[in-house]
């Protein structure tokens, strides 16, 4: 008879930066500070709920975003809210061009930093 | 795509011991998650009561022209599951004296019954106040005996509800087969065209929305408005209301979601989703559920799990609304997808 299994999950840290399924334990960084996690996920809960910008244009906007910040969560979170908003894959991946051209066009804009100080330096 | 239910395949999965061992262990039976019962029980809400009947749903059977995907009746052109002339009349007469004020006809593609244009006209006799017929639309242009449909439909003063999944060719493909889309546009130009689903019209046409894949269906109000904007800015299209309703871990939905890897994570986000106010009005608390052959459920899922009403009336043939209505409805883990978020019935969101 087999010995039952000991469960090391529990103990053991995962063996990557990033799970999956710590998606889900989110809510618990409250458990260490519940005043600042509380008052976090009131106002999270806030800004997404429908407004002067509907809550399928602030969808957009986040999952825009988190390719920016490039936070995997976020793109698993912001992907599967998209699509409960009936959101398309088109639309989808137009929002994260939106965000990478805003943070290429981020990148692009200090050349005119690096011309205007190559000018200062050049004769 | 499938092209045949998982019966036809003999997939074990729908023997409706195995769907239940798995409704029932892994992330439940170690302790991850809730069971049902323990949920609802923290709100004191167990044993789940009926209220007053209000609906009655009968399936005429399971065989239908589309082998959608997402389907919890597994229902095909290959299932042979039936209703009879014989089983209709016992209804007929149920239908007559039953207090509900909806009677609810689905399947499969209940138009497939070949009894069925008999059944609605018997049926409308008896003066229901709503009288749906949940239609696929494809059906209406599936075959020459069908083009009719819209007519009859309006003839006996029927409510339509029917399925689109998405204003969208792609999603709607991927979900129910290649080509229902332009089928499914053309259906609903067809009954916009004798009346059904227009502004003022008292021809009720609803549409159902159901997810194409492994997530909960978003806000009814603004998939309604999407919906809406969509399909009258491409199509023309006219219709009254759209019903959100959420998949259930049930026969080729949960073949999908175990196949694809989502199975316990579409369970998280159904437990996550949970809603205690959406219990007091999930449909089985007014509804009864009568399948091809007679016998009595809580709902149309509990059907398709062969879980059958837990009281002395179990059959067609014996019905007692009374005694019926004194019973406690049978639960488990798939009852999480009526009480996720806003709530999920086969008349939408219940909060």
């Amino acid at each position: 008879m087999a010995s039952k299994k000991y469960n090391y999950k529990k103990y053991i840290m995962a063996d990557s930066y990033y799970d999956p399924a710590d998606l889900r334990k989110f809510g618990n960084i409250t458990e260490w500070s519940e005043e600042l996690g509380t008052k976090f996920f009131d106002y999270y809960g806030k800004v997404f709920e429908e407004g002067a910008l509907s809550a399928r244009e602030k969808s957009l906007i986040a999952l825009a975003v988190a390719h920016v910040v490039k936070c995997p969560y976020c793109i698993d979170a912001y992907t599967k809210d998209g699509l409960q908003k009936g959101i398309t894959k088109e639309e989808m991946m137009e929002a994260v061009h939106a965000g990478a051209a805003i943070e290429s066009g981020a990148t692009l804009v200090h050349g005119v930093q690096m011309m205007n100080k190559y000018k200062k330096l050049s004769m | 795509m499938a092209t045949k239910s998982l019966k036809a395949r003999h997939e074990d999965l729908v023997m409706d011991n195995k769907q239940m061992e798995i409704l029932n262990g892994g992330i439940f039976e170690d302790g991850e998650l809730p069971y049902f019962k323990d949920k609802i029980a923290h709100t004191g809400q167990f044993p789940l009561r009926p209220k007053k009947l209000e609906i009655l749903q009968i399936n005429v059977g399971y065989m239908c022209n589309q082998v959608c995907e997402h389907c919890h009746v597994d229902a095909g052109p290959d299932r042979k599951e039936i209703m009879t002339r014989e089983t209709m009349e016992m209804c007929l007469e149920v239908i007559r004296n039953t207090s509900a004020h909806t009677l609810d006809l689905t399947g499969g593609a209940p138009e497939m019954n070949p009894d069925f244009r008999w059944f609605v006209e018997e049926a409308a006799k008896a003066g229901i106040k709503d009288f749906i017929v949940r239609s696929n639309l494809t059906i209406i242009r599936a075959n020459k005996k069908y083009y009719d449909l819209p007519q009859f439909f309006k003839k006996h003063n029927i409510h339509v509800i029917s399925s689109m999944p998405h204003y969208t060719r792609g999603k709607t493909d991927r979900q129910r087969g290649e080509g229902v889309f332009d089928l499914s546009i053309k259906a609903l130009q067809e009954l916009n065209a004798v009346g059904y689903g227009m502004p003022e019209s008292s021809l009720r046409l609803d549409l159902v929305y159901n997810p194409s894949g492994a997530f909960l269906p978003g806000d009814q109000v603004a998939m309604e408005r999407d919906f809406k904007k969509a399909l009258k800015e491409d199509f023309e299209i006219n219709f009254h209301n759209l019903f959100s309703i959420t998949n259930l871990p049930i026969a080729r939905f949960l073949d999908y979601l175990i196949a694809s890897g989502n199975y316990e994570d579409y369970m998280y986000s159904l437990v996550e989703a949970y809603n205690p106010s959406a219990v007091a009005n999930v449909m089985c608390t007014n509804t009864i559920s009568v399948s091809w052959d007679g016998w009595l459920y809580d709902c149309d899922f509990n059907q398709m799990l062969g879980l059958k009403v837990a009281s002395k009336i179990r059959h067609i043939k014996d019905y007692n609304e009374d005694i019926l209505n004194d019973r406690n409805i049978i639960i488990s883990q798939h009852c999480y997808g009526c009480t996720a978020g806003a709530g999920s019935s086969c008349q939408g969101s219940v909060t």
